[in-house]
């Protein structure tokens, strides 16, 4: 690999301008700040095709660009099971039968849904793990990124890491939630339009789709499947030893395509914060619906190209390499940047980066407005400092303490980068525990939603038990040929999973029938204490159901829905 | 409060501006494009950009008038 490549004025030009705007953003709404409302909630303002793009954007993080890149060229376009199975349904879900609750609840945070359905201590439980898994989640990606930047552009590790979080700071710090949202939106055009000229030109190069089938096909051969697995879906999920990504079709749909997405669309608050931000129930519920219809398409933008990337790997002539020169092994996180590399010229190159660095942004955003949200209203609030009679005052005091929030929760993750740095695997070992929290949140809130019965107590004892589950089996099962005990087995092996992917499928999936199952059982020997009254607006069958699908029948949401519902199948059948 | 299309309208603008006339200025350079296989993506890119800058503001615009 030819080690670093020289950007030209022009390309530092096009970053230095799009810093300007971010920061800008950030400074006209300064004077908006008035309060901790408007500063952490973004004062429930935002048009829902704002809030929808920001939605995805926030999802849309420098890992997540990295990774199905690198996923692309590794396992083809199975890499999609991650968009249409994986994330659609739970999308629309969320949108349709979660937002009333979560927007109509007037809660300001999932924890704090938690706390108004249940009790203290699940909302305790709950923001506590949120907001530790936050900061390191943004840690993480500052540390991912800034690495590519040393090792590709020759930029200084500690210069990146520094520079990068306090743009971030500077415009979150001045216009909080608003100007996260408002970068995001800015942020989902720079990285689609970032990345396009990648898109064009690598498929322009291999002749379009069906050179890209013809020119896999003796690859995939070549690795033992069948000439088209890279470039099909579900076609060869019968079997796992006959796909690229080695699980099942069972695997998939209950793993992915049920708990971990459902999991993760559904009780973020990274996420479902932006749609809490709308500006009316209606908007709330377009919001997912709205990020939805760029999420289906995304697969084009950062997967195919990844798969064009595997053809130029395997052919001598092109001069393209992931190979990390320190091990010999391919590194499949810099797909995406030596794509950059290979096909674009001074100009387009620094709209190329320009896209990583905002995708690496919005990302970080996302994380530091969530922290400041949780740990303001649902640790500090609850517990430090309640609030008093003077509102006034209250209002001024929260909104020091969401800034500071702010500051503290970007210097707590550039710590979290550089522990990154000295313990690459514990981190990745407490992302993947992190991940575990997830599956058994959902089965909580969807039970707490949806069944009035379910109690404070029972909700408390499943998401710990979930939890626990999670814990033990990733203890003692392990992915095939695994070498450190990060991957799991630590506490002996009982079950070898052919691939890491399954494991953490078959993780997740233990995890929420634990939790659903305890939660059920405890609910019914437990005494119920919330009372219908008190109940209503939190749970499905106590709640009026007016006023939440308004507007032309074209504009509703639910005709969203559908839409989104069948481009989201067209798309499957296509690339079946 | 801020309406979002306007900075969203100016970015793009400003830089599909720049992109365009880096793309006229360098079209002659055969070194240049090697890279994209002789084809001309700042360009491409720039005009691009440009029209997207000026259909945000112009979108911003028709709302007002309407108003």
């Amino acid at each position: 690999m030819e080690q670093t490549f020289d950007l030209q004025w022009i390309d530092y030009a096009i970053m230095l301008i799009y810093f300007v705007f971010v920061l800008g953003i950030g400074w006209v709404l300064k004077r908006y700040m008035k309060d901790a409302n408007a500063f952490l909630e973004a004062g429930r303002s935002m048009p829902a095709w704002v809030a929808g793009l920001a939605f995805i954007s926030t999802n849309l993080g420098a890992l997540e660009v990295m990774g199905m890149t690198g996923s692309g060229a590794k396992y083809g376009m199975m890499t999609t099971d991650f968009y249409w199975i994986g994330a659609i349904p739970a999308m629309i879900f969320l949108a349709i039968f979660m937002m009333p609750f979560y927007y109509g609840s007037k809660a300001r945070s999932v924890p704090e849904y938690l706390k108004l359905r249940f009790d203290e201590k699940t909302r305790g439980l709950n923001a506590i793990l949120f907001a530790v898994m936050t900061i390191l989640a943004s840690g993480i990606s500052m540390y991912a990124l800034a690495i590519l930047m040393e090792k590709v552009l020759g930029w200084d590790f500690n210069l990146s890491l520094i520079l990068s979080a306090a743009i971030v700071l500077g415009y979150t710090y001045l216009g909080g939630l608003s100007s996260a949202i408002y970068n995001e939106v800015l942020q989902f055009f720079i990285i689609v339009i970032g990345l396009f000229p990648i898109v064009y030109l690598s498929l322009h190069e291999v002749g379009g789709w069906h050179g890209l089938k013809e020119s896999l096909e003796p690859i995939v051969t070549n690795k033992g499947f069948a000439a088209d697995a890279f470039t099909t879906t579900w076609k060869y999920s019968g079997a796992a030893k006959s796909n690229p990504m080695g699980v099942e079709w069972y695997s998939i749909a209950a793993g992915l395509g049920f708990v971990l997405s459902f999991g993760y669309w559904c009780t973020n608050f990274l996420i479902v914060q932006r749609a809490m931000a709308a500006e009316s129930p209606v908007a709330a519920r377009k919001t997912p619906l709205i990020g939805a219809l760029p999420k289906m398409f995304i697969p084009f933008l950062i997967i195919v190209p990844g798969i064009v990337a595997l053809v130029l790997m395997n052919n001598p002539t092109s001069g393209f390499s992931i190979t990390d020169p320190v091990t010999g092994q391919p590194n499949y996180d810099l797909t995406i940047i030596m794509l950059l590399k290979h096909y674009l010229p001074a100009g387009v190159l620094g709209l190329g980066l320009t896209a990583l660095l905002a995708s690496f942004m919005s990302g970080m955003a996302g994380n530091v407005s969530a922290f400041n949200t949780v740990w303001t209203y649902d640790i500090y609030q609850s517990y430090i400092r309640p609030v008093t009679s003077d509102k006034e005052a209250d209002s001024k005091h929260y909104l020091k303490v969401g800034r500071l929030a702010t500051i503290f929760g970007v210097l707590v993750s550039i710590a979290a980068a550089y522990l990154a740095g000295l313990f690459g695997n514990i981190m990745d070992f407490l992302q993947t525990i992190f991940s575990m929290i997830n599956a058994p949140l959902f089965a909580v809130i969807a039970l707490g939603m949806f069944w009035k019965r379910t109690t404070g107590h029972a909700a408390f004892i499943g998401l710990l038990a979930g939890f626990t589950i999670a814990l033990l089996h990733h203890g003692l099962t392990a992915p095939m040929g695994a070498t450190t005990l990060v991957k799991g087995g630590w506490l002996g092996i009982v079950h070898v999973y052919p691939v890491e992917m399954a494991q953490n499928f078959w993780t997740a999936i233990f995890a929420f029938v634990t939790s659903a199952s305890l939660t059920i059982g405890l609910s019914l020997t437990t005494k119920k204490i919330k009372t219908d009254e008190e109940l209503v607006g939190l749970v499905y069958s106590l709640t009026p159901r007016s006023g939440m699908n308004d507007g032309k029948w074209i504009s509703r949401p639910s005709t969203l829905a559908w839409l989104v519902g069948i481009i989201a199948i067209i798309l499957t059948i296509l690339f079946w | 409060m801020l309406d979002i299309r306007i900075p969203i309208g100016l970015l793009f603008a400003v830089l599909g501006v720049l992109v365009l006339a880096f793309g006229i200025a360098t079209n002659s350079d055969p070194e240049m494009y090697v890279k994209s296989m002789q084809i001309n993506i700042n360009l491409w890119s720039g005009v691009f950009m440009t029209l997207f800058g000026a259909f945000m503001l112009i979108w911003v615009k028709m709302t007002k008038k309407a108003e």
